[in-house]
């Protein structure tokens, strides 16, 4: 399965978000020292869900990256994340 | 010395800590080089510490701070976030007033 698909499988698993939306730009970073060969390395996340209300962005990114351990491990590099709460300003 | 220990000897020693990719001068990776240039625009003086140098710091930051990815930025001793917060604080101009709260001067015209 695409990295892209199984992190926004665990994602909406994880905290049922109101929107998500994953984009794969590994190509943006390709030659740079966390790229391999057939990319997936960096993905940005735009996600809203209530479970980022009333929490810090330290607190919140933690949480993200806390559900995708299994592929920061595995070759995951980077993340770009915007998290914020329904009704909240994103952050 | 423990790698642990180093990393808590770093960040209580220098107000403003950054773990980089590369140098203030040559950040190796695009989002080093986006704090690099938010610290230089405020004018704070930083110490960058290049986990590209040593394997075990690389590692070692990342269990340190329970945070997956480099840079990473630290004031006071306090873990701040990494490319995409600091951008986001900076933006709304809450780094410039946390660094104020802490009694680190900024620049006065260093607005978002």
């Amino acid at each position: 399965m695409p990295a892209q698909q199984v992190i926004t499988d665990k994602l909406h698993a994880a905290f049922k978000p109101a929107s998500l939306r994953v984009v794969d730009e590994s190509d943006q970073h390709a030659g740079h020292a966390g790229a391999r060969p057939g990319g997936e390395t960096h993905f940005r996340i735009d996600i809203v869900a209530d479970a980022f209300r009333g929490k810090s962005r330290v607190e919140c990114h933690r949480l993200i990256y806390a559900t995708l351990a299994g592929e920061l491990a595995a070759g995951l590099h980077a993340l770009a994340i915007h998290a914020a709460a329904p009704d909240e300003n994103a952050r | 010395m423990g790698i642990e220990q180093f990393i808590d000897n770093e960040v209580k020693n220098s107000d403003v800590v950054l773990f980089m990719k590369g140098t203030p001068q040559f950040p190796m990776c695009g989002f080093s080089g986006q704090l690099v240039q938010i610290l230089d625009y405020l004018g704070v003086p930083y110490k960058g510490l290049n986990v590209l140098d040593n394997e075990d710091l690389r590692n070692g930051i990342k269990t340190y701070s329970n945070w997956p990815t480099i840079p990473q930025l630290y004031v006071k001793g306090e873990f701040v976030g990494g490319c995409d917060i600091v951008r986001e604080m900076f933006q709304a101009g809450e780094l410039q007033g946390l660094l104020k709260n802490k009694g680190l001067a900024v620049k006065e015209n260093a607005q978002a």
